[in-house]
């Protein structure tokens, strides 16, 4: 792998992996809030 | 508890627990001989094993000192679970916290008992690294053994009680405990390592080079012996 | 939609937006504005990606340990600190892992080897292993307060533990002699610009451990309460079947 395959392989990975965890957080939040009633939701 | 404990029972005092619990648990082993039967013979057929997989006598002599202790520390993770698979079988654990005994009697009467055993079993491994790996011992070697030994698994006991407490008791919990012990211990394989290279004169190093290491041991053993007794009852309370 | 407040507030918001540029502004300095380096060229440019990184599975470790304690002190005993705690620690593991993948990448570049037994890289794979067994103890199941109590106990252990390994694994190393310490950034002139960009690579980064943490840490609120509810509900079921 040459170095800029490493550097993209990096960057492509450390905020590919970012990008992923956020849509899946608010994925999450959303899907359990539809189960949850708000009085368990102190943050509201 | 047979009646014969409950008449010597003292009290609640921490001393008082942690002398019957450990005598309890050495009881224990010396009528079902688990450590004699099946764990010193596991740790035996590591050592062989290692001779296996590494087929060379120069390398043998050359890593003995790990070897020791990497089968010690494989046969502290099944001495730990067999030391609490005898309390919760018939769950006596939880029957002695609501008793009101004291934790920390419990975690330092059961360390000792641990620790006894591993006295055992480390005086066997090496024995083995002698014979089969060729290892040798001089008398200022000796004494340097015999006290990292006693730290390594003073320290060992310790953190095996501590977390060997926790991953006990409900099923697919002792998985748990290599994944929490192996990496804490892994300051006394390095220590006892380096001491027992020191002891056994491997690779030129001289026994005065082996001391410091028994300092690291020492800080080790005292850290998690107090951690641990004090830890031990939050830990394991439900 | 109510949904749309799911696990956001405006403060969530307001962060959220920083995240999506500082990252936005982070690739593009990392990549086409920031220098190559005199000594490393273009292979610098994992830093940008690797250090803030690692920064962040750092900060989210001492971050459990502090909830951790904050638990476990009476005086400000709550769930929340568990909650954190615990989000603290799934987003570190992540990072960590990445951290750890991005070094040996860059040291594959700049020092030929995947992996090398120095103390930093030493203690971060076993800080490491470390949160993978504090997450399996979150796991073992039980109330929150149990979960709590175990976990809290476990992290301040580990707290103990990691500088006793970490001191073990530099006193083993320095048996070895080596000369120069084998970091990535040993020898990187910091020229200006990298500087800046390495800096706010580290505070963007610390912006997206507070948005995720915020948002990980209602979540785990909203499966406990679900867990609660769940088994109320069983509860008066069963309630009902006796009754009838």
């Amino acid at each position: 792998m040459s170095h800029a395959g490493f550097i993209i392989a990096t960057y492509g990975i450390t905020f590919g992996v970012i990008i992923g965890l956020v849509v899946y957080t608010i994925k999450q939040g959303r899907n359990l809030s539809r189960t949850v009633a708000d009085k368990d939701k102190p943050w509201t | 508890m047979s009646s014969a404990g409950q008449e010597r029972f003292t009290g609640t005092t921490v001393i008082g627990t942690a002398r019957l619990i450990a005598a309890k648990d050495l009881r224990v082993e010396l009528r079902s001989r688990v450590l004699l039967n099946q764990v010193l013979p596991f740790a035996l057929i590591v050592m062989v094993m290692f001779a296996f997989a590494l087929d060379s006598d120069a390398v043998l002599e050359r890593v003995a000192p790990g070897l020791v202790w990497l089968a010690a520390l494989f046969s502290t993770l099944i001495m730990v679970s067999r030391s609490f698979a005898v309390e919760t079988a018939d769950g006596a654990l939880d029957q002695l916290r609501s008793a009101g005994v004291p934790a920390m009697g419990i975690f330092i009467g059961k360390m000792m008992a641990l620790m006894a055993q591993l006295v055992v079993l480390v005086t066997l491994l090496v024995l083995a690294a002698v014979v089969l790996y060729r290892a040798e011992l001089s008398w200022a070697g000796s004494v340097l053994l015999v006290t990292t030994g006693l730290t390594a698994t003073c320290g060992l006991a310790a953190v095996g009680t501590l977390y060997g407490g926790l991953a006990a008791g409900a099923k697919g919990r002792e998985t748990l405990l290599p994944l929490l012990l192996l990496p804490v211990v892994a300051p006394v394989l390095i220590g006892a390592t380096r001491a027992t290279e020191s002891a056994f004169g491997t690779r030129g190093v001289s026994t005065g080079q082996g001391w410091p290491w028994l300092g690291l041991l020492a800080v080790f053993a005292v850290l998690f012996s107090v951690s641990g007794a004090v830890a031990f009852g939050p830990l394991l309370d439900d | 939609m109510s949904n749309d407040r799911a696990t956001s507030t405006p403060f969530t918001k307001g962060l959220g937006f920083f995240v999506v540029l500082g990252i936005a502004l982070l690739i593009i300095l990392g990549i086409f504005v920031s220098p190559a380096d005199v000594n490393q060229g273009e292979s610098v440019r994992i830093m940008y990606a690797h250090v803030p990184g690692a920064w962040l599975a750092y900060l989210a470790f001492v971050m459990t340990a502090v909830s951790s304690a904050a638990y476990l002190w009476k005086r400000t005993r709550s769930l929340t600190w568990d909650r954190i705690a615990g989000a603290s620690a799934e987003v570190g593991v992540l990072f960590m892992a990445m951290t750890l993948l991005s070094g040996s990448l860059w040291g594959r570049i700049t020092w030929g080897t995947f992996w090398v037994w120095d103390p930093r890289l030493t203690t971060t794979a076993f800080l490491f292993v470390t949160y993978l067994g504090y997450l399996a103890v979150r796991g073992l199941g039980g109330t929150a307060e149990q979960r709590a109590r175990r976990s809290s106990v476990i992290a301040l252990l580990a707290v103990l533990e990691i500088p006793l390994v970490h001191f073990s694994v530099v006193l083993w190393r320095s048996l070895h002699q080596r000369a120069t310490v084998l970091s990535p950034d040993g020898d990187i002139k910091m020229d200006g610009l990298m500087l800046f960009t390495l800096l706010f690579g580290v505070f963007g980064f610390t912006v997206l451990f507070a948005w995720l943490v915020s948002h990980r840490q209602r979540i785990i609120a909203m499966q406990d309460a679900q867990q609660i509810n769940a088994l109320d509900a069983a509860v008066t079921e069963r309630l009902k079947e006796v009754q009838a």
